[in-house]
């Protein structure tokens, strides 16, 4: 890690067409730092994903990951250099098995490339690596299921698997609990919290409750703009957010039950 | 070959509703067993020529290896990649002239290789050829992909008549295979010597592409497959994915066009063409693209409809069309998948519930296509029929053109069969419904959910 900052942004603009998206972005997060981006639909919140994650290249400003510059490049090169992100969508290999997507999303890194003179079967740290992701995020009975016929849950689970299987430092979630109920939620912010240990984190949010439940620092992200980065109780009390953001019930009623959540966690 | 549904390349690109998921893998396949599956086609291989030992037979056989290497390297793009190549002869073919003209270098002297290692040449043909064009082919995916390979189809087809100093124009290069010194008294003269040099490359081939769908690279191209975008958030640049497997297939397809050369010791334009390029498409989605060995039952369809088929009747590549468009329509997996779902329901012991209702089905399709035959045997006689010969016969029953019965008789026994088979269809459907959920809540169970 040369750099202090796993992520950082300075002065990130794209534009589609005529309509500019995300209008001059900065954010810097740091090494080992949970930081859940939010923001009210239609804030950019997904295109700074896919901005960071490469999966369109910004019209201008930087993006650094690890203290090098990476917009610009390719999914796949800014994914060697340690950067691995999830879909809102469900996006996995569904016809092959569980088992098998994990070890796909195991292979570049442990230098496998594109070799077509091993056998998979032999690769021990590969199949164990895999066995190992199997077991986080709890899917070890359904090793040999396709991906297709998992239920909702367990897909949005073994998106999450493949997303931390290559082992990158930084980790983006794109609302990773999107269209799961509320028990599922919550077991599911345990299982993020266990398996992102020790890395950086960044997700997309719109439940408060998974925001405050996960997340050390809050950036808020309104018109393609960070009007706020702080902690999470610093980004509540902050006058700007609260008239573009969190004002409504729900929100307070949500933040209530990701306090709770929080706290039930004081190791984290 | 393999039955874990995981690893068995799944699916045709174009196949969007299979009509039965493959479920989960009942059990792991017994190394014995597939070393006995392996065993048992190299016995094949060898004890082939001794049942079926007419020149035309061996001749046959010799055809059916070439067809196997070729369908399979086919579909490590199609089944395995997602990638619906309309030019896949192109490898083949090419490797074809390029290996038809080693075999004029050996003769020559200029070109001092033996005879056997032709095949061999014939595959680093294919891997240069596809080397060059895949680049440009496996840029895109899907829709433009198949473009391309059409594009490049018609390019190549195109330049074989247009530079007859290498390719020969119309009349093709033709060569002779028995040259060279022999060797243990082998000249690959007679068509057995061809044959079974033919089924060490076929045998080796076929292992070789299966051992691929176990690597990183062979599982990655199915990962591609499946979600392409997916690959290139987890390291992989699915060009590269597609382009290295594409050479490699290249290489198979060349090994095939080099034992066409060796077997038919002539390269007409015909072995570029799109038509054949056509041929291996179809019989690759007839056998059943989406397990590994898929192609070769169709490889087999293939000489054998061009053979036996055509001796039977003229019209044979209607018929062709009409089983391709049956089997797109209800069994878009092909006829292993046919195949792997009476497996699985064996596994389950529930086969013989479903087994029952075939001997109906049978019956009901047989009367549909004596029905359709009839049809089809009465237009071929007016559109391409010779002279004024009104009359055909189907199933030895006699038809005339001219005649209003045969006509009736022919459109009343098709929609009978049709009315019986869509009854007997019905329930069968019931039934392998019924017995599909009881298979799936077993599955459920032992996994405890």
């Amino acid at each position: 890690m040369s750099s202090k900052y796993a992520v950082e942004l300075k002065d990130l603009r794209k534009s589609f067409g005529k309509t500019e998206i995300i209008r001059g972005t900065n954010l810097a997060v740091a090494q080992g730092e949970r930081v859940a981006v939010i923001g009210p639909n239609g804030a950019g919140k997904s295109t700074l994903f896919n901005l960071i994650s490469g999966r369109f290249a910004p019209t201008s400003g930087e993006i650094l990951l690890n203290g090098e510059r990476v917009d610009g490049l390719l999914p796949y090169e800014i994914n060697r250099r340690g950067l691995a992100r999830s879909f809102q969508i469900t996006n996995i290999f569904g016809r092959l098995s569980v088992f098998e997507n994990l070890r796909c999303g195991v292979l570049w890194s442990l230098g496998y490339r594109y070799a077509f003179w091993k056998f998979l079967a032999d690769l021990k740290d590969a199949n164990t690596r895999a066995d190992e992701l199997l077991q986080m995020i709890k899917l070890d009975r359904k090793r040999d299921t396709l991906a297709m016929n998992l239920t909702y849950a367990e897909q949005r689970a073994l998106e999450i698997g493949i997303t931390i299987a290559g082992g990158a430092g930084v980790v983006m979630l794109d609302e990773p609990t999107a269209g799961m109920s509320k028990t599922e939620t919550a077991r599911f912010i345990e299982l993020i919290r266990d398996v992102t240990e020790g890395k950086t984190l960044l997700t997309v949010e719109h439940d408060m409750g998974v925001v405050f439940g996960l997340a050390d620092k809050i950036a808020v992200l309104v018109y393609g703009e960070v009007i706020a980065f702080d902690t999470p109780d610093a980004v509540r009390a902050n006058a700007r957010v609260q008239e573009a953001y969190l004002g409504s019930v729900l929100a307070d009623a949500q933040v209530a039950e990701g306090t709770r959540l929080h706290a039930g966690h004081p190791g984290h | 070959m393999s039955l874990e549904t995981a690893t068995s390349s799944a699916g045709a690109a174009q196949a969007s509703a299979p009509t039965v998921v493959p479920g989960p893998v009942v059990r792991r396949w017994p190394l014995r067993g597939r070393a006995g599956t392996w065993a048992g086609f190299a016995l094949i291989l060898l004890l082939a020529p001794l049942v079926f030992s007419s020149d035309l037979s061996v001749s046959m056989l010799s055809q059916i290896g070439i067809a196997i290497v070729a369908c399979l390297s086919f579909n490590m793009l199609l089944g395995q990649g997602g990638m619906l190549s309309f030019g896949h002869a192109v490898y083949t073919g090419l490797a074809t002239f390029v290996c038809i003209h080693a075999l004029l270098g050996i003769a020559s002297g200029a070109f001092p290789v033996p005879v056997s290692l032709v095949p061999l040449i014939g595959g680093l043909a294919g891997a240069f050829f596809a080397i060059l064009l895949g680049y440009v082919t496996t840029k895109k995916a899907g829709t433009p992909f198949a473009m391309i390979t059409l594009g490049i189809g018609e390019l190549v087809a195109a330049m074989v008549l247009m530079v007859p100093e290498f390719f020969g124009g119309e009349g093709g290069v033709s060569a002779n295979r028995s040259v060279g010194k022999p060797f243990l008294g082998i000249t690959f003269g007679p068509p057995l010597q061809v044959y079974y040099l033919t089924a060490f490359y076929t045998f080796v081939c076929t292992a070789a592409m299966f051992a691929f769908t176990r690597t990183p690279l062979g599982r990655m191209l199915n990962a591609v497959r499946d979600n392409p975008e997916r690959v290139e958030f987890i390291g992989y640049s699915t060009q590269r994915v597609r382009y290295f497997s594409f050479i490699i297939a290249g290489f198979f397809a060349g090994v095939a066009g080099g034992m066409y050369a060796l077997n038919f010791e002539i390269a007409t334009a015909e072995v570029v063409g799109a038509g054949r390029s056509g041929l291996y498409l179809l019989f690759t989605f007839l056998g059943g693209a989406t397990f590994f060995f898929g192609p070769i039952i169709g490889a087999i369809l293939m000489v054998l409809s061009f053979t036996l088929l055509s001796e039977l009747t003229k019209g044979w590549p209607l018929y062709l069309g009409l089983v391709f468009i049956l089997m797109v329509m209800f069994a878009p997996g092909g006829i292993a998948s046919l195949v792997m779902m009476n497996v699985r329901l064996a596994a389950y012991r529930k086969l013989s519930r479903v087994a029952a209702w075939y001997p109906a089905l049978l019956a009901a399709a047989l009367v549909m296509l004596a029905g359709a035959a009839a049809l089809i045997e009465l237009f071929y006689q007016i559109q391409l029929g010779s002279g004024n010969e009104t009359h055909t016969s189907v199933f030895g029953i006699g038809l005339d053109t001219q005649s209003q019965a045969s006509w009736i008789g022919a459109v009343a026994v098709l929609l009978v069969g049709y009315a019986l088979f869509e009854l007997v269809r019905r329930r069968f459907g019931r039934v392998w419904g019924r017995v599909q959920e009881e298979i799936e809540a077993q599955v459920a169970a032992r996994e405890g959910r």
